[in-house]
């Protein structure tokens, strides 16, 4: 196992490297929209000057890689810098939001993860029943509608047909843990649909694959009962594939929540970093697009050293 | 009369005056104010649903882009010089007199003596002067820097009075300090997130794009205002989760209520729609230092080829009146009210198609989804009545990012919208002056510039009139702008916030409903 550190090592390494390289891309992407900051700010009240005058104070009229190369030095000392448009530190506006959208998609994991896994293998045992067929198109279903549709239907449901949870979902400081779990039910519920069929299927798919091998037949001509196949002989083995979509699923949850946020008008980073691309506000973007970034590379790394270890073949490499 | 549609009417009746009776046919003219002027309650926790924030809102007046940060200013922390009420009149607020000079040159402002900010610091005449200063300035950002430079020099004459001395004459100019961009603030502000003001309620939370949350200012100087305890504006951009939000009472109020289902939510048990004639106008202005718009049977044609009428019903659903190519909507004072209304006639385009030459030219209007809802729908219509009458369009879409710097105001044929400025002289300064910033057709003609300037310093009020109309007819006649529609402002409440007669010339009662408005209950 001892091949698992530097193996860690080179893949940070690695990571710092396309961290590096997707900073720029980002500058690259939001100089190439069309106007900015300053444009975006005074929209319509717009005239020359006061265009100039903005641009010279948020030091936009500046070479576009004088900025980056000042960006990059204030980074590497740990200061975020200050958003363009309303001069609050990035730190700031981002802290409190990524929690949020943390709470948000931590809450979504729990749920969907084990009730995908287990869905998954109840499938896998009652393969072709009505039992499958049913969970099977259901979260098909789910999948296929646009994630805002799921969040009305559920509204439709839940708050105005049944009055039992708030359909906005304003976190403030200082709310009573009750009170954060109602107004978190909802946006929840709404991610779990979205992303459970995804999981639990491939879970069904890996187990009916690994229930095909000799050994698992093996196992059920030595009389060792069905549901000890699945838990203790199949699953096991089946880890490597459903590690890889939950993780995938996960690093989704926390970047690809933004409709979610919306509509539940939940105080997340997604919307945050919505608004800050349309007033083309760059330390915003950069930071929230850097810290996406890490939630992927951090979960991707995450996944590998599991699949390893959870990999016989692959801990004890010959 | 659509005002007092849903519910005041009946309330009128159950006061039980015969005054009130007849009152509540005669739409807002004030004639039995008292009879009608109901109420108002103190107390209860409001909650405002507000569409048009964003994360990037900040409460620097200078830069104030939306509904969010504006509101937050001028509705709860602070106060504008002056207030303008709904039929475009000024009331004293912080400046209790102001006079001119023989020769509108020369103004003269007296504020109020009593008046504290939120951290005790009394106001005096070095505060006014400073939030006026703000946006003044040879490199200032500010949005309304144009609207103030016309200003020379600013006078201090005493703890509470200064003097404004202006480049030219003009005799409107005291709307400038009604402006909801130019608050008063403390002396010397450096950062103004503290959103230190005199308003009516005491910031005690704001969050850009998420959240505004104001106590009630126990020293507020006015006393026939704020009854709300403590306001809470949150910024809900979708437009379903703000109705809901209103549906199941989780807020008192939303603004911009969708108009295609207005009508139902306004039918719903407990919630009113509060429909103002106002001064949202849509504009669609042609270049007209662009061929073919430079010639003036051509824009002729264009003008006479939309209905109307159609679109008022299909685009607004009815909430709004139609434009006759006029930027100055109906309350306006000066406004031009007699001129006819044009009407959709095919006849008179092919006849002015005829006389301009140009035929076979295909109009190109560039619109976007984020100018405004139906917006491009709005164009698809057009297209329709215009091919209908002989002239050949096209719609092009433009992408929504970038439209206010890549398209409006470059392109020869765009959709473009604003809310009318209090006076005619600030709406044609603005948009129809030769170099004027926003003019946004282009429109370069001399001898109008020079009657804007003629009434804008002129005193008398018959001369004013016949000028102003003079200025009106020529826009309507030879203009290169079409103004199709004039949209109603529409918002949205509960059975339990009650108002007076509410002010059409932003959403929300002028962005006052805050202080303006209470709970009957």
């Amino acid at each position: 196992m001892d091949f698992l550190i530097p193996l860690i090592l080179k893949r940070t390494g690695f990571a710092f490297l396309t961290l590096f390289t997707i900073s720029i891309l980002i500058f690259v992407g939001v100089e190439a929209l069309p106007g900015d900051t300053a444009e975006a700010i005074l929209g319509q009240g717009a005239t020359k000057e006061n265009v100039a005058a903005l641009r010279k104070e948020l030091k936009l009229d500046m070479p576009v890689h004088t900025r980056y190369i000042s960006w990059l030095g204030d980074l590497c000392q740990g200061e975020l810098g200050n958003s363009l448009s309303n001069g609050r530190p990035v730190s700031e506006m981002i802290g409190w939001r990524f929690k949020n959208t943390l709470l948000l998609a931590s809450s979504a994991a729990v749920v969907s993860i084990p009730l995908a896994i287990l869905l998954g293998l109840i499938c896998a045992l009652y393969q072709n029943s009505w039992l499958d067929k049913i969970l099977s198109t259901s979260t098909l279903s789910a999948i296929s509608l646009p994630e805002f549709f799921v969040a009305y239907l559920l509204i439709v449901v839940f708050v105005v047909q049944f009055e039992l949870f708030p359909s906005v979902a304003v976190l403030k400081s200082g709310m009573a843990i009750s009170e954060i779990i109602n107004i978190l039910v909802l946006p929840c519920l709404t991610l779990t649909l979205v992303v459970l069929a995804h999981m639990m299927r491939m879970t069904r798919a890996t187990i009916i694959g690994v229930l095909s091998s000799p050994y698992i037949e093996m196992a059920r001509l030595k009389g060792v009962r069905k549901h000890k196949v699945i838990f203790y002989h199949a699953l096991p083995n089946a880890l490597s594939p459903i590690i890889n979509v939950v993780v995938m699923d996960l690093a989704w949850l926390v970047v690809g929540v933004v409709v979610v946020e919306v509509v539940f008008v939940y105080p997340g980073l997604g919307q945050l970093l919505v608004d800050s691309v349309s007033k083309r506000d760059i330390p915003v973007v950069q930071t929230s697009g850097l810290i996406f970034a890490c939630t992927y590379i951090f979960l991707n790394l995450t996944a590998d050293v599991l699949s390893i270890i959870s990999n016989p073949k692959l801990r004890h490499p010959k | 009369m659509d005002d007092y549609k849903n519910g005041v009417t009946r309330r009128q009746f159950m006061a039980g005056t015969i005054a009130a009776g007849v009152a509540a046919s005669i739409p807002g003219q004030g004639l039995f104010k008292n009879a009608w002027a109901l109420a108002p309650k103190k107390g209860g926790a409001m909650k405002l649903g507000l569409a048009g924030g964003s994360t990037t809102d900040s409460l620097d007046p200078a830069t104030f882009s939306g509904v969010f940060d504006q509101m937050s200013s001028m509705g709860l922390y602070r106060n504008p010089f002056l207030e303008l009420d709904r039929k475009g009149e000024l009331h004293p607020e912080l400046v209790t007199e102001w006079s001119a000079e023989p020769g509108a040159k020369v103004w003269n402002f007296k504020l109020r003596k009593d008046v504290e900010f939120h951290n005790g610091k009394a106001m005096d005449v070095d505060d006014a002067i400073f939030s006026i200063n703000h946006h003044r300035g040879k490199d200032n950002k500010s949005q309304i820097a144009s609207v103030v430079k016309p200003i020379k020099e600013i006078k201090k004459m005493g703890k509470y009075e200064f003097k404004i001395i202006l480049e030219e004459a003009s005799a409107d100019f005291p709307y400038i300090l009604s402006s909801t961009r130019m608050p008063c603030v403390p002396n010397g502000t450096t950062n103004f997130q503290d959103g230190m003001g005199t308003g009516g309620y005491i910031m005690k939370d704001w969050e850009p794009g998420v959240r505004a949350y104001g106590e009630r200012n126990p020293n507020y100087f006015k006393e026939d205002k704020a009854f709300f305890d403590s306001v809470e504006i949150i910024t809900m951009t979708d437009d379903t989760a703000r109705t809901t939000a209103l549906k199941t009472g989780q807020v008192d109020m939303i603004n911009r209520p969708d108009r295609k289902t207005a009508r139902l939510l306004g039918k719903m048990k407990g919630i009113q729609i509060i429909n103002t004639p106002g001064g949202l106008t849509y504009t669609f202005p042609m270049r007209m230092d662009q061929k073919p718009y430079d010639n003036v049977d051509f824009r002729r044609a264009v003008k006479y080829s939309v209905d109307r009428e159609a679109l008022i019903k299909t685009i607004l659903q009815g909430y709004g009146v139609p434009g006759n190519d006029i930027p100055v909507p109906s309350y306006v004072k000066y406004a031009a009210n007699s001129i006819p209304q044009r009407q959709y006639d095919p006849d008179k385009v092919k006849f002015h198609l005829k006389k301009s030459g140009y035929q076979d030219e295909v109009v190109r209007l560039h619109v976007a989804d984020m100018v405004y809802t139906g917006c491009v729908d709005t164009a698809q219509l057009w297209k329709e009545h215009a091919t209908k009458a002989g002239l050949k369009m096209d719609v092009v879409k433009e992408a929504n990012d970038g439209y206010w710097s890549k398209v409006w105001n470059k392109k020869p044929f765009c959709a473009s919208f604003w809310y009318a400025r209090p006076t005619v002289d600030w709406i044609l300064s603005m948009t129809y002056v030769s170099g004027a910033s926003a003019n946004e057709s282009n429109w370069k003609v001399p001898s109008f510039d020079k009657l804007v300037k003629e009434a804008r310093a002129e005193l008398n009020d018959e001369k004013r009139k016949v000028l102003y109309f003079e200025l009106q007819k020529i826009l309507h006649e030879d203009g290169s702008v079409v103004i199709p529609m004039i949209a109603n402002i529409v918002d949205a409440a509960s059975d339990k916030i009650g108002f007076n007669p509410v002010a059409g010339n932003v959403e929300l009662d002028g962005l006052r409903a805050c202080e303006r408005w209470w709970f009957k209950s």
